[in-house]
């Protein structure tokens, strides 16, 4: 039986519980199916309108209560919602159902604020029947009276209601890294198990932004792949034709116990948190600095937090957002990392589900676990023409069996906040 | 969740602070001993007063002028304080392995836009609508405005202008999130993870787009004169009164301070915050006593109090209660100071700030402690005790 403490004495965390909802599906079985079948989730746009808009396709989660409702779900609310049904999942892997969850949480979400349906519902009372003009007070005054423009779009919010679902303790933290979130939310949950701050900790990340503003600003920034005709085909990290990311949302939940914690009650451990890294850049607000230092440094403090060398990594599950920027440092910083010629298989789940955002953390730290679990890769889709430039293996287009005991799972955000996990073998 | 006990000591080495009253410790001490009139603008944002920002000196914590552009007023406000918090730390040399932690709201919107587009396309059918937003959003939206509202864009810019790269968070939650910022960046310290860290927020209070969010509530904002203290407002329903401001705390553990021979300000003994339900036995007021009571046996007769409170009646009630529980069960309170009547409710920035004050407060030797209480708008209780530094140990 392995050590309850690590390299460095600090309590081993462990996995108990996952949850995931993706565009591919709800539940850890139906996702792992469908990655492992290299399955796209990305279809046209149908939740709105998409006329003016250069990108129209996204990965979409369609909640069971949508459908017949006048006002369509909030941001907020679909990542209340996606959040609630990844921990509910999680939370029943670990048995640790019920209404007392015995550690804090950690909530990586996007921002929040007043969106166009509520803005133009006031709107529609401010201008009554006689049209034309309205201000921003005229907005306010016909808000008065509602508590639930107030609660549905507090910052702190979402994590309170759920933190009061759940039953967890203390205050709980509601975070954004960007692209990063949903690693950095992993993160605050090891470091209060290995400070012994906790015995536990439910870690969330989720995202909910598939709606017109947030794409049209993706847009705008030209982030975004516009391959609108093939839906499936657009999301297509490292292939020497991608031109941008797919916007997504879902959410992912990982219980963390203390390994010793968690043996205790005799909970089955799915996997470990080895170590996580971080480094943030300096150098432009979404850009990477060219000399990948961030990015490298960030990589290599993870692997160094858990004790390992790079040649004892098995396996990358990539950040891999398929724009042309993105995939080009991430290369870098493998080669940096694990020397030419000595780089470990690296696979992008986003070219099935779409950049997830806020989630997109957590997600991959779910399938990292279920890559070691099930000795399955999953694979880099629409990978049909190599670029020159990524002389990785990239794990094209089909799953592929391997033995999998350490896994690396980047995460590079905008604003420059890089976060790295190590992920490892239960035993 | 109360702070373990901690190997390391950690103090508060740098301040950045700036609201309606200026800029640096100077004007906001001299405020505490003898108030002068708030500076508010009662007209501009009516019925709801606020505390404007003051004019700053931008070229002199942002140099770039692109930089400048990249952000609207509340990125910019909280780059410029973080940047004073790097100076009076003197801790510009430190910025490559400094740890960075953010609390935060979001960037202004186009209140123009919105109000166009709302005109435009609330009395039309849906699907028009629709349609029509779209439209206008793809051609009225600056590309560069995304960036400029997005929460963690803040902790880009401190990282862009002023080079803090060791790591990156932030968090979002009102007044919770400024806690939570301090107390991981002490907690992250405390533990041996790095030695220096800058922590804090900002909150530009002139804007629509949030009075919007909170004006749906009864009771939240107040729409009286601004200069009604908090306690009188209580009296009369209770509302905060928001306040523009930027607060960043350079903190360090006291190793690294002293290696590097810097005084330090004060010292952070406890950090600690909670979210009671404010439901049934689960109260604010119950919370904080168990936050405190770890507390009691180590205030000194005279301690000052410093409130980040808001002035809404219910969680003003239970920081009251809490407060005169404190003076019932132990040392002799001292001077009760309330942040938000002097500067106005900084939300994010409103715990950051109310510390920076503590620590000011025992530094220049006004009180033997400070002890800072938050009770947030909605959620979020959190208290902290700083000491001051005794000259040997310095």
């Amino acid at each position: 039986m392995s050590s309850t403490r690590d390299h460095l004495g600090r309590p081993v965390v462990a996995v108990t519980g996952i949850g995931l909802v993706t565009p591919l599906g709800v539940g850890v079985a139906e996702n792992w199916a469908a990655l492992t079948a290299g399955r796209s989730g990305i279809r046209r746009i149908t939740r709105f309108p998409t006329a003016h808009m250069k990108t129209t396709i996204a990965g979409q989660v369609d909640l069971p209560e949508e459908a017949g409702r006048a006002m369509p779900p909030s941001s907020p609310e679909r990542v209340e919602r996606m959040g609630t049904i990844a921990a509910e999942e999680a939370l029943a892997a670990a048995g640790l159902g019920g209404d007392r969850f015995p550690g804090p949480l950690f909530l990586g979400m996007p921002p929040v604020e007043v969106e166009w349906p509520q803005r133009l519902e006031l709107a529609r009372r401010a201008q009554g029947n006689t049209g034309g003009a309205v201000r921003y007070p005229d907005l306010i005054a016909a808000a008065e009276g509602r508590q639930d423009l107030f609660e549905g779009f507090l910052y702190g919010g979402i994590a309170e209601r759920m933190a009061d679902r759940f039953g967890t303790e203390g205050a709980p933290i509601s975070l954004t890294t960007a692209c990063a979130t949903g690693a950095s939310s992993i993160q605050l949950g090891i470091e209060a198990i290995q400070r012994g701050e906790a015995t536990a900790a439910l870690c969330i990340g989720a995202e909910g932004s598939v709606q017109p503003e947030a794409l049209i600003r993706f847009s705008l920034l030209s982030a975004l792949s516009t391959r609108n005709e093939e839906p499936t085909r657009a999301s297509r990290p490292f292939d020497k034709a991608r031109e941008g990311f797919v916007m997504s949302e879902g959410a992912a939940a990982l219980v963390l116990e203390s390994l010793e914690g968690a043996r205790a009650r005799g909970a089955e451990v799915l996997g470990l948190v080895l170590g996580a890294g971080e480094r943030a850049d300096s150098f432009h607000r979404t850009r990477s600095n060219p000399d990948g230092g961030a990015i490298i440094g960030a990589m290599r403090a993870a692997i160094a937090d858990a004790g390992l060398a790079p040649a004892e990594i098995d396996y990358v599950n990539a950040h891999g957002t398929g724009t042309p920027e993105n995939d080009k440092m991430e290369t870098l910083g493998m080669l940096a990392v694990f020397g030419e010629g000595a780089t470990p298989p690296i696979s992008s789940n986003k070219s099935m589900i779409g950049h997830t955002l806020s989630a997109a953390g957590a997600v991959e730290a779910a399938f990292s676990l279920l890559t070691i679990r099930h000795g399955v890769i999953p694979p880099t889709i629409n990978h049909e023409t190599p670029d020159p430039a990524i002389p990785l293996d990239v794990v094209p287009n089909v799953a592929r069996e391997a033995r999998v005991r350490r896994v690396l799972s980047n995460s590079f955000g905008f604003g420059g906040q890089n976060v790295c996990l190590v992920l490892g073998a239960a035993e | 969740m109360t702070q373990p006990a901690a190997p390391q000591e950690v103090w508060i080495t740098g301040i950045g602070l700036v609201s309606s009253l200026g800029e640096g410790p100077a004007p906001h001490l001299a405020a505490l001993a003898a108030p002068p009139a708030p500076v508010l603008d009662e007209a501009g944002f009516a019925p709801f007063p606020i505390h404007p920002l003051p004019a700053l000196n931008l070229d002199a914590q942002i140099p770039k002028r692109g930089d400048q552009r990249q952000m609207e007023p509340w990125q910019r406000l909280g780059t410029y304080a973080a940047g004073l918090a790097l100076d009076g730390a003197a801790a510009r040399a430190l910025v490559g392995d400094m740890h960075l932690l953010v609390a935060a709201g979001g960037g202004e919107r186009d209140a123009a836009l919105d109000e166009q587009v709302c005109a435009a396309i609330a009395g039309l059918p849906p699907a028009e609508a629709a349609v029509r937003l779209n439209e206008m959003l793809a051609s009225g939206l600056r590309p560069t405005l995304f960036l400029a509202q997005l929460s963690n864009l803040l902790a880009g810019n401190v990282s862009i202008v002023h080079g803090v790269t060791g790591s990156s968070r932030t968090f979002m939650g009102e007044e919770a999130a400024g806690a939570d910022a301090v107390r991981i960046a002490a907690l992250r310290l405390a533990e041996g993870r790095g030695g220096i860290a800058l922590a804090g927020g900002a909150y530009v209070a002139g804007r629509w787009d949030m009075l919007l969010a909170y004006s749906g509530a009864a009771g939240v904002l107040w729409r009286g004169p601004g200069s009604v203290p908090a306690a009188e407002r209580q009296a009369r329903g209770g509302g905060m009164v928001l306040g523009s401001g930027g607060a960043f705390l350079v903190l360090e553990t006291a190793a690294y301070a002293r290696a590097r021979g810097t005084p330090g300000i004060a010292r952070l003994t406890t950090i600690a915050a909670t979210a009671s339900r404010r439901r049934d036995a689960d109260t604010a007021l119950a919370a904080a006593r168990r936050l405190a009571a770890p507390l009691l046996p180590r205030l000194a007769p005279g301690y000052a109090v410093v409130s980040a409170g808001t002035g809404i009646a219910a969680p003003h009630a239970a920081e009251q209660e809490f407060l005169a529980w404190l003076r019932d069960g132990g040392a002799a309170q001292g001077a009760v100071a309330t942040t938000g009547d002097h500067i106005g409710h900084t939300v994010e920035a409103a715990f950051p700030a109310s510390l920076a004050l503590a620590a000011l407060l025992v530094q220049a030797g006004r009180a033997p402690q400070a002890l800072v209480s938050g009770f947030g708008m909605w959620r979020g209780e959190a208290l902290a005790l700083v000491e001051p530094i005794p000259e040997s140990e310095a």
